[in-house]
């Protein structure tokens, strides 16, 4: 069973240990223990970090309950370790189920007109002289990821050329995996790294950012993410937005953000959205991502949106016009339901401010975790400085463990997070703060 | 301090007072040299029904079902599902990216019948698609990446628009084979077979599985058996597309006989499979692609390559079309009422193909309709050359597409006899 679904499903880990031949997965279930096929083991080792494995043997049977905590799941919880429906949504499916003129009929192949123009609006501000003047368009898109495709698609086609597949893509040093495979089966030939996390100062690396830039063959693709940097939480100030925006206007470099945590990040949709909206006026044409998955956390509805800035609107209707052809022959049109979700909450003025205040909700938890592990960790005295725990934004934070002290968290503490060292701070409650700062303490002094 | 000014063609850089270099954009974009993409020949036809104010109009364009009364028909089974489905109140998580468990078990279950050795076997694998074209995607990427025999896949002729730009842009060459005969508006048999035989080995086959698009002429079980001889002696892999399961002939087993014929004849076929028209689940992008393999094992290995090819797409499918579609397959008395439901569209569009014949002569029209009923499924080839298709546009506000084809699911009896005499005014 795959890492995220085990884990999702249990509720504790139950380790039956005894000396035999049989290697065999546990976990529990809601509903009582479930022992999965030995197949699903490879003998010697755990299949995943998250199931353990052990010997098991019919005739003796040790049950010991282990506590453990996930940082490594990829979605909001609550403090009570659950998932999260935000309550407006909640009420806008209510309305949704219960509106007898409602269809199911296709959409448009670019998508639900209020869906488009008003999630445009979200990431460029209501005042935004690109919407004023009639220069941007909008590809509603199966979550962040099939925007991303959609504009890489794009790209690849009409971008510096015709069918350039070797104009250079560049992403962050780390970024989101998935960035890489998006770019390459979109057809381009030469994905690079460009300089972003300083370990040594658990920062960002702005010069190697900055040379890089100056390095980079003119018209490179740079994929930027708009705020809550994946995986590292760490993003630049407006000063050195503004100092990469200069880099990039000089030696003609191509800006597609990737926008998944708009609000969610500092809790003001105008201040995760201030990067993006830098470059608008700048006078820069660029392409931004949009996810829906968190700020809404309508992750299974699959709600995305790819918002186009032009020079003029003639430029962006033939940009539409090509992006349609690439949406006909990948999914045709979108799905319709989280879009409705979305359109419906974006267009009434009530909805809109309990959305806001849900979102408030999740980035202030995200916040309150965050300065309560750095003060635990710092009343400890863990070795060390853990400044880097608040000053990083988002959902996630790259701790600073190494892989050593990473393997002793999952391992002896059933801790489990990547071997990065990259926490999800949603992961964490006000139940398992302290076990959590506690065990870090221990991994950063006996393990070096 | 001097600063080199730097010489391009796209910008103009200018020292500021500050001494900081600066540029400005040209005025021209990036995108100036992108043309403008046609209309999509399909759905453009109900964009440019839309601008029309003539209150007769019709459209005839894309498949979508509508009742008697022209409107957009919403299941029953559907609405029961989704007050299940609101009434749980579930979370949101995301999928896995395969898709709902459910839903493609219940899925492959349908086409491949519950009887299916291949089904009982595990010998497959199924992932959610995003409908039939986001299913059929996903195929043609997979057997571009792994079926290295041959890069050309052989459709129809002719077949649905969108599949030709669909293998295209997934890296794949587009052959034909003789398959509609436009002096019988039927099947083309010997030219089928003829042509099929010369398709070179491991070529990849592209077969309607029932209610051709846009022809709406299927083989007899006969001639299926034939062409099954066939492929497998030319041992071709065999790519089956069934968006119409249950529309065709009211009977979901029916339908989707050639498919199990095929895999009963050891021929391990890939299928892709809709939900959009039998289930009018259109918008919510209900869909999976399906793999015959040699055994539950071979079925892993393939199942981890489409999560691969599947994940830099769109990361995973999205919910609440397919859990509806899962429900309605997995409770009894819904799987009933759904299969009620389902005959009930079929039984509608064949009695307007009967009413459309019946005006045609009735307007004193000296052609052969025939056809007309001998079609099955949503689409009729009427037979309409591009000139007389125009016309039934311009002056009667009758919208179809280029090649004649109409969807019998936008006919209804209050607009029959309106169509039935805008066909005589323009074939006369």
């Amino acid at each position: 069973m795959r890492l995220n679904s085990c884990l999702r499903q249990c509720l504790g880990l139950l380790v039956l240990r005894h000396a035999g031949t049989a290697w065999c997965c546990l976990f529990q279930h809601g509903h009582g223990v479930c022992v999965c096929a030995p197949v699903l083991c490879s003998s010697g080792h755990a299949p995943e970090s998250g199931c353990r494995c052990v010997h098991l043997d019919q005739s003796l049977w040790v049950l010991l309950v282990v506590r453990k905590v996930n940082l490594g799941v990829g979605a909001y919880r609550t403090d009570e370790g659950q998932p999260w429906v935000l309550p407006v949504v909640r009420k806008v499916e209510q309305m949704i189920a219960g509106d007898g003129k409602l269809n199911h009929e296709y959409l448009p192949i670019l998508g639900l007109p209020e869906f488009r123009a008003n999630a445009s609006r979200i990431a460029l501000g209501d005042d935004s002289p690109a919407i004023k003047e009639n220069r941007i368009g909008s590809v509603q898109s199966l979550g962040g990821t099939g925007a991303l495709r959609i504009g890489a698609e794009f790209l690849r086609r009409w971008y510096n050329g015709t069918n350039n597949t070797a104009t250079p893509v560049y992403v962050s040093s780390p970024t989101w995996e998935n960035h890489n495979s998006v770019f390459l089966d979109a057809g381009f030939k030469d994905i690079r790294t460009y300089h972003y996390w300083d370990a040594a100062k658990r920062g960002l690396d702005l010069q190697g950012l900055l040379d890089d830039m100056e390095k980079a063959p003119e018209f490179s693709i740079f994929i930027l993410h708009a705020c809550a940097h994946n995986p590292t939480g760490t993003d630049p100030t407006p000063d050195q937005w503004k100092q990469i925006a200069a880099v990039m206007k000089r030696r003609f470099l191509f800006p597609f953000f990737d926008s998944a945590y708009q609000g969610f990040a500092s809790g003001s949709l105008d201040k995760d959205a201030w990067a993006v909206r830098y470059f608008v006026s700048e006078g820069f044409e660029l392409f931004c991502a949009q996810s829906f998955s968190k700020n809404f956390g309508l992750y299974n509805e699959r709600v995305g949106n790819l918002t186009v800035v032009g020079k003029d609107a003639d430029n962006v209707q033939r940009v539409l016009s090509q992006m349609e052809k690439i949406v006909r022959t990948t999914w045709s049109n979108p799905p319709s339901q989280g879009a409705r979700i979305v359109a419906t909450t974006l267009t009434s003025p009530q909805l809109f401010a309990e959305w806001k205040d849900n979102v408030k909700t999740m980035a202030d938890r995200v916040l309150l975790m965050r300065s309560e592990l750095r003060s635990r960790l710092e009343s400890l005295g863990t070795p060390g400085t853990w400044n880097h725990i608040t000053d990083q934004i988002g959902m996630f934070s790259f701790t600073g463990l190494n892989p050593k002290q990473v393997e002793y968290m999952i391992k002896e503490k059933h801790i489990y997070l990547m071997a990065s060292g990259r926490i999800n701070m949603c992961g964490l409650t006000t139940k398992n703060l302290d076990y959590v700062a506690k065990s870090i303490h221990e991994a950063v002094t006996k393990i070096q | 301090m001097s600063l080199p000014c730097l010489e391009v063609t796209r910008g103009v850089c200018a020292l500021s007072s500050s001494l900081t270099l600066s540029c400005s954009f040209p005025s021209s974009s990036w995108w100036s040299h992108v043309e403008m993409g046609p209309p999509d020949p399909i759905l453009g036809v109900t964009e440019a029904f839309k601008r029309d104010t003539n209150s007769k109009k019709m459209n005839l364009g894309v498949g979508a079902y509508r009742d008697d009364n022209g409107k957009p028909y919403v299941l029953s089974c559907v609405r029961k599902a989704e007050a299940m489905i609101a009434s749980k109140k579930m979370d949101k998580e995301y999928l896995p990216i395969g898709g709902l468990a459910d839903f493609t078990r219940a899925s492959a279950e349908l086409a491949l019948g519950e009887n299916s050795e291949a089904f009982k076997s595990g010998r497959y694998v199924t992932v959610q698609g995003i409908s039939g074209t986001g299913s059929l995607r996903i195929g043609a990427n997979f057997l571009q990446r792994f079926f290295k025999s041959s890069r050309d896949v052989y459709l129809p002729k002719p077949s649905w628009g969108n599949h030709t730009p669909i293998f295209r842009d997934a890296g794949l060459q587009l052959q034909a084979y003789r398959y509609y005969d436009p002096k019988t508006c039927s099947l083309d048999f010997a030219g089928a077979m003829d042509d099929i035989s010369k398709i070179p080995e491991k070529s990849i086959i592209l077969l309607h599985a029932c209610a051709h698009n846009p022809t709406g002429v299927d083989p007899r079980q006969e001639q299926w058996k034939e062409m099954a001889a066939m492929v497998k002696k030319r041992n071709l892999l065999v790519y089956f597309d069934m968006a119409y399961q249950g529309f065709a002939s009211g009977d979901i087993n029916r339908d989707a006989w050639a498919v199990r014929h095929f895999i009963e004849q050891g021929i391990n076929i890939v299928l892709s499979q809709s939900y959009a028209k039998n289930m009018g689940l259109y918008g919510e992008r209900a869909g999976a692609f399906t793999v015959i393999c040699s055994d539950a094992e071979e079925a892993k290995r393939v199942e981890s390559q489409l999560k691969i090819l599947i994940r830099p797409m769109y990361s995973n499918p999205p919910l609440n079309g397919a859990r509806i579609a899962s429900i309605i397959l997995n409770t009894p008395e819904l799987r009933k009422e759904w299969l009620v439901e389902v005959k009930g569209m079929a039984d509608r569009i064949i009695g307007m193909r009967t009413q459309l014949v019946s005006n045609l002569k009735k307007e004193g029209s000296s052609h052969n309709w025939q056809h007309i009923t001998d079609q099955i499924g949503m689409f009729c080839f009427t037979g309409l050359k591009p000139e007389q298709v125009e016309r039934l546009i311009k002056e009667f506000s009758i919208y179809m597409t280029k090649d004649g084809r109409i969807s019998m699911a936008g006919v209804t009896s209050g607009n029959v006899g309106y169509l039935a005499h805008a066909i005589h005014q323009v074939t006369k």
